[in-house]
């Protein structure tokens, strides 16, 4: 991978005029220096929020003695408040016009949460800093995927998603490590994993405070200057849209039929029982999966449309749950299950973004952005409590396997659906998937 | 270092001054950690302490210990004719223990980079007989009167709705070395089988002389229920509201139990006992939230677990009389876990 951090010279960027009609391989993939702070700044984030993440429910039962029932419905709250939060900083990202502050703040808030560690003791204080965390990543989110969509080369959209996403799974597979290796060395170290995490957050703040550049978005702001001003106007215009509106169409259906992962690994669980000494390790066997997979597969999507890699992606699913719910299973079942939902979330977290941005007009590419992340989550929670019904009704394989088929038609669907989208440089390859 | 990053010189080198600092103070104090905890490991207990004891002969009170010092965190007995004097603290660490006179269940963390859980069965001279694996952070665990069956109750994370969402997964472990997950036991609930999908199970406690029953909390769309649950049938069948983490008293007739009055999220969990043959339920005068699973001492007094609030990590056990006037008082400082063994 060819990483210059001098090839923007000057501060002239050849944003597209078009929509990029040129090939993939015409144009030399350089990542912007942006999208590469922009992935550091993601990584000692997530260091900091997966380092205290992967503790917190042992210091809260084992070391401060509390039950944490609670904090599931908390965190149900937390979710569906982040989601929400999401839209509103993606939408205030557009208006402001920059989005940098808006990251800003929400980084900012997430680093001034991890303070709070640092003198919490009971139950509401940690459901507070808790709280604060998660609306600071909901604020966050959008507005830094549009600052990447902004600085990546249109040919190479999706790649630098996955340049992006692959920097930000690192530092989501080393937090837990970090903040177990200091409680292997010290025990009751509860709060020395809180001052290391703060250390990277602050060190994440810095960095996007410090290096990544305030871009008023030459596209963002002119196209949105006029129209998109007017309160509420974003609510339903982006969805007249008509690449956009589809695409959250296809992404709220394929939503409403993926199952959480902590579902699949239940399974596996089940019918292997190696797995419940090793179920930590499922998912960082997954993280580690989807930070190998994202470049080769957001190249892939730049290559042969972005349309496609998605669905794709969402196949790898359907085919873990077939094999999650097959009868025989063992190591290589297990496996085989990590690394296609590794390969799923490689295939669809970035390029969604991607796609995203690609169909939404310059002036409200944060809030399309948004948008499309914000249908995602809310369709999977509801996801989750139906399949939960499910799998309680017909039991676990068999519920897979229902689960499965109505990905399948879901799937059919979404093709129908996405067929013609513009979904990359040689859109007419992307259609017919 | 131009172009269309914003860092000028002053700018990189605020950045590399900011990483510099925060990473050298985070070392800082990880090693100052690190330093207080191996003075802390070596430095003789804060209280009196002898080791290398089996269990004792007599009635003793089995808990873990949680003076600062060596040992902290191990288990650790006094005979029950003087609580507050000398314990003898075993060399295996837990989280939650339990006992009788031949056997110890004590569910441990093993710390690592993949940090897992585990129960472990040992026996008179803290011998470890088996081990295995469950499935989240230790809560609550029980063994059968007679010593041959033993419950545990777990936090589970990324088992609930929400990935990153808490439930507790509790089972019990038969003789013949087969376990039973409680969450797969009908549900009965008005005599009715309940079907729905969120629901937990915690908290066994054992019947005195019944080897098929047992009772435990059930909780489901957020209702909770004391349950009466048959081995042999496989079936909890709800008995009283509001009952959490019963606890049978030594001859059978009452069940000490946590009852919530403050709501599903403020939850505190005040003390209270509920008489099997009338349903007559008694709320104890002790006013701090208590967040264990009771413990009688005997037929007419309870013990049970407080964090202390002054000191992290630490905690102290509890006596408190079943009379609705009676008032707490302190039985074991530094210390968790209790479970007596007459």
């Amino acid at each position: 991978m060819y990483i210059s951090l001098s090839d923007r010279s000057g501060g002239k960027r050849d944003k597209p005029q078009g929509n990029g009609t040129a090939l993939a391989s015409e144009v030399p993939f350089r990542l912007s220096p942006v999208i590469l702070w922009l992935g550091i700044v993601s990584m000692v984030t997530d260091v900091s929020s997966e380092s205290v993440t992967a503790i917190l429910p042992l210091y809260v039962t084992g070391f401060l003695g509390l039950s944490t029932i609670a904090f599931g419905f908390i965190d149900g709250i937390n979710q569906g408040a982040s989601a929400i939060v999401r839209i509103a900083a993606g939408w205030a990202a557009d208006r402001s016009g920059h989005p940098k502050r808006i990251a800003l703040a929400g980084y900012g808030l997430s680093m001034l949460a991890r303070i709070g560690f640092l003198f919490a003791g009971g139950f509401w204080a940690i459901a507070a800093i808790v709280t604060g965390d998660r609306i600071g990543k909901g604020i966050r989110t959008a507005p830094r995927d549009a600052l990447i969509s902004v600085s990546a080369q249109p040919e190479h959209l999706a790649r630098s998603f996955g340049v992006h996403r692959m920097l930000d799974n690192i530092g989501a597979a080393a937090g837990p490590l970090i903040a177990f290796f200091v409680l292997l060395m010290i025990p009751q170290g509860f709060s020395t994993v809180f001052v290391v995490s703060l250390a990277f957050a602050v060190i994440g703040v810095a960095v996007l405070a410090l290096v990544v550049p305030d871009i008023q978005a030459r596209g963002l702001k002119t196209a949105g200057g006029r129209e998109g001003r007017r309160l509420f106007a974003f609510s339903w215009s982006h969805l007249k849209e008509p690449g956009l509106g589809k695409l959250l169409i296809a992404a709220g259906l394929l939503g409403l039929v993926t199952i959480g992962d902590g579902f699949i690994y239940l399974v596996l669980q089940a019918r292997d029982s190696f797995a419940v000494q090793w179920f930590p390790l499922l998912f960082v066997g997954t993280n580690v999966v989807f930070l190998a997979l994202a470049i080769p597969l957001g190249r892939l999507a730049d290559r042969v449309g972005k349309v496609p890699v998605f669905i794709g992606g969402h196949l790898a699913l359907l085919i873990t749950y077939l094999l999650a719910s097959a009868p025989f299973g063992g190591l290589w079942g297990t496996v085989g299950c990590l690394v296609l939902l590794g390969a799923f979330y490689a295939a669809t977290d970035g390029v969604l973004a991607a796609l995203a941005s690609q169909l939404t007009p310059p002036g409200k590419l944060a809030t399309g952005i948004a948008s499309a992340q914000t249908v995602v989550a809310l369709s999977r929670m509801t996801a989750s409590a139906g399949f939960g019904v499910l799998w309680y009704a017909v039991g676990a394989a068999t519920a897979m396997i229902v689960a499965g088929a109505l990905l399948a038609c879901a799937l059919v669907a979404v093709a129908l659906i996405l067929r013609g989208t513009k979904s990359g440089p040689r859109s007419d390859l992307g259609g017919g998937a | 270092m131009s172009g269309t990053l914003a860092a000028g010189k002053t700018k990189w080198g605020i950045l590399l001054a900011v990483t510099a600092i925060v990473l050298v103070a985070a070392g800082i104090y990880a090693v100052g950690a690190y330093q207080r905890f191996e003075e802390s490991r070596t430095a003789a207990s804060s209280v009196g302490v002898t080791a290398g004891q089996p269990l004792p002969g007599v009635p003793f009170v089995l808990f873990r210990n949680t003076a600062s010092g060596q040992g902290y965190g191990n288990a650790a007995t006094v005979p029950l004719s003087a609580p507050s004097g000398t314990r003898a603290v075993s060399d295996q660490e837990c989280d939650r223990v339990y006992g009788t006179h031949e056997t110890v269940v004590c569910l441990k963390t093993n710390r690592g980079l993949v940090t897992a859980f585990e129960a472990a069965v040992l026996n008179s001279d803290w011998q470890q007989q088996r081990t295995w694996p469950v499935p989240g952070i230790p809560s609550r665990t029980r063994i059968s009167p007679d010593g041959s069956m033993i419950a545990t109750t777990v936090f589970v994370s990324g088992h609930s709705y929400a990935t990153a969402g808490f439930s507790t997964a509790t089972e019990i472990t038969l003789p013949g070395g087969t376990s039973g997950n409680l969450e797969d036991f009908a549900l009965m609930v008005n005599g009715e089988r309940l079907v729905t999908t969120d629901r937990n199970i915690w908290g066994v406690t054992f019947a005195p002389g019944q080897s098929d029953v047992f009772y435990a909390t059930a909780a489901s769309s957020g209702r909770i229920w004391l349950v009466r649950g048959s081995l042999s049938a496989r079936t909890l069948t709800a008995m009283h509201d509001n009952v959490e983490c019963p606890s049978i008293s030594p001859d059978g007739t009452r069940i000490a139990f946590k009852k919530n009055d403050g709501g599903a999220l403020a939850a505190h969990w005040k003390v209270a006992v509920l008489d099997l043959a009338t349903g007559q339920e008694t709320v104890l005068s002790e006013k701090r939230s208590v967040d264990d699973q009771i413990e009688w001492l005997d037929d007419h007094n309870l013990l049970y677990g407080l964090a202390d609030e002054a000191v992290e990590g630490d905690s102290n056990i509890w006596k408190l009389g079943t009379e609705a006037a009676s008032q707490p008082g302190l039985f074991i400082a530094h210390a968790w876990s209790p479970s007596v063994v007459r």
